[in-house]
């Protein structure tokens, strides 16, 4: 009870809508969203296809605005924040991960990885030495000068974790992190991603429908048809999955 | 202290160059195409302007059978000076608007193909300002490069072609300062077309939701 009340709302959705205009027809993709996540928290956002979980994290990630109630991180309106308030937020509060890793093509590893350091105004020697340190860190210390061509999908996908952890975010938004991926390479980056939240406290949001995930999250938001179905905490995602098998 | 801190992304002009550059080098033959259209319209322009300058600068120094030979070959004089009438003005003008049609087109294209890579630029921080700096420092190279190539090649093509057709006192007369001027303005005009050709299209893609520009298939 303490520990909730000390861990608070890093990132907090009210009544959020977004609808698309495609064409003539009008699709409702989010239907009045309410959700919170705490602080340091591994949490998973579930869904099949078209269910909206991009659009969620799109809405979560402040790369979208809502159509209509409010998104707020670390209790500011994301909607209050101007052009350099927002390019602050995507550069210093959130680190982000696709599915299809979005790596710059023409850009070396290093180079991908310091891009946001130098956004924040580091010096030359300072995003240099980081970047080397975070590409260690994912276990691509020899592949720095290396082109996003010239590595696997699953090495591009840790250059892009380690672009995310750039300037020590707060939060790290996945969107399908393993959906190029094969199984194996896919439990790795899992892996990889549990194993940096934990030593680095930051709060980890995935939208995925790779089932694999659910070891690794504290909690399980499923979402269907753009509203959220049910939350579950791991304890009782574990009993779920026993009674399953 | 706290809303100032929160204010402060940057991208150092030294930085934009190196993207810039570090762009077109690893693009190269995409960001020749550009440069190509750009090349041939100064070049056009150059060899006119060439022409001209070589034409007012052997005049003074022609004897009666080279001027007649001159006239004769359908170079117009106005005002006691050749490339100024109003045929000479249209015809710059003309080539000059295909030019910006084509350039306009190619550096459309080129930020199209780059949509997915705006968007991560943003989500990684950059604010809109960023992303048409880097383009316009991309669209100032190729109009360099573009632009004395084309003067270049205009400026030898014309001086060749009056060499053929007027002998050899257009070598010995030939103007350099007036030529340099032009392959100059030449140079500046690439500048410029390729300039006004990449900022509506940056402009455009640089205001994109970054959401929006991700879902660009590439």
């Amino acid at each position: 009870m303490t520990q909730e009340s000390r861990a608070h709302n890093v990132v907090r959705l009210s009544e959020v809508t977004k609808a698309f205009e495609l064409g003539s027809n009008r699709v409702e993709a989010l239907k009045g969203v309410n959700m919170a996540v705490r602080a340091g928290e591994y949490i998973s956002i579930m869904g099949p296809s078209g269910s909206g979980k991009s659009t969620l994290f799109n809405m979560i990630g402040a790369l979208d605005k809502p159509s209509s109630g409010r998104v707020f991180i670390d209790e500011v309106d994301v909607a209050q924040l101007d052009a350099y308030e927002l390019a602050w937020l995507r550069c210093h509060k959130i680190g982000y991960i696709f599915q299809t890793f979005n790596l710059i093509q023409v850009m070396t590893a290093i180079e991908n990885v310091t891009l946001p350091m130098i956004f924040g105004g580091m010096s030359r020697e300072e995003y240099m030495d980081k970047g080397l340190d975070l590409l260690r860190l994912v276990g691509l210390g020899e592949r720095y000068q290396h082109k996003p061509s010239e590595l696997s999908g699953g090495q591009q996908q840790r250059v892009a974790i380690a672009r995310s952890l750039a300037n020590d975010p707060t939060i790290v938004l996945a969107d399908e992190p393993t959906g190029n991926l094969d199984l194996t390479t896919g439990e790795e980056i899992i892996s990889l991603l549990k194993q940096l939240s934990v030593e680095r406290g930051v709060t980890i949001i995935s939208a995925t429908h790779d089932i694999k995930m659910i070891n690794v999250s504290d909690r399980v938001v499923w979402i269907r048809d753009g509203a959220i179905e049910r939350i579950e905490d791991r304890e009782k995602l574990r009993i779920s999955i026993g009674e399953v098998a | 202290m706290e809303k100032e801190m929160r204010r402060q992304v940057v991208l150092p002009w030294k930085q934009v160059v190196l993207i810039a550059y570090n762009s077109i080098r690893v693009r190269f033959f995409r960001s020749l195409i550009t440069t190509l259209t750009l090349a041939l319209a100064v070049a056009f322009a150059a060899f006119l302007w060439t022409g001209y300058d070589i034409l007012n600068g052997i005049w003074e120094h022609a004897g009666e059978g080279l001027r007649e030979r001159i006239l004769e070959s359908g170079y117009e004089m106005s005002g006691g000076r050749f490339g100024a009438t109003a045929k000479d003005h249209w015809l710059a003008i003309l080539s000059l608007i295909v030019c910006v049609v084509g350039i306009v087109n190619a550096q459309l294209m080129a930020v199209t193909e780059r949509f997915r890579e705006i968007g991560t630029f943003k989500c990684l921080g950059a604010l809109n300002t960023f992303v048409v700096r880097i383009f316009v420092l991309e669209s100032f190279y190729h109009g360099l490069i573009g632009g004395i190539a084309g003067g270049l090649t205009g400026i030898v093509v014309a001086t060749l072609n009056l060499a053929l057709h007027l002998g050899s006192p257009v070598l010995l007369h030939w103007p350099a300062g007036a030529v340099l001027v032009t392959l100059a303005e030449a140079s500046g005009l690439a500048v410029l077309l390729s300039l006004l050709g990449v900022i509506y299209p940056a402009l455009v893609a640089a205001r994109m939701q970054p959401a929006v520009a991700l879902r660009t298939e590439e």
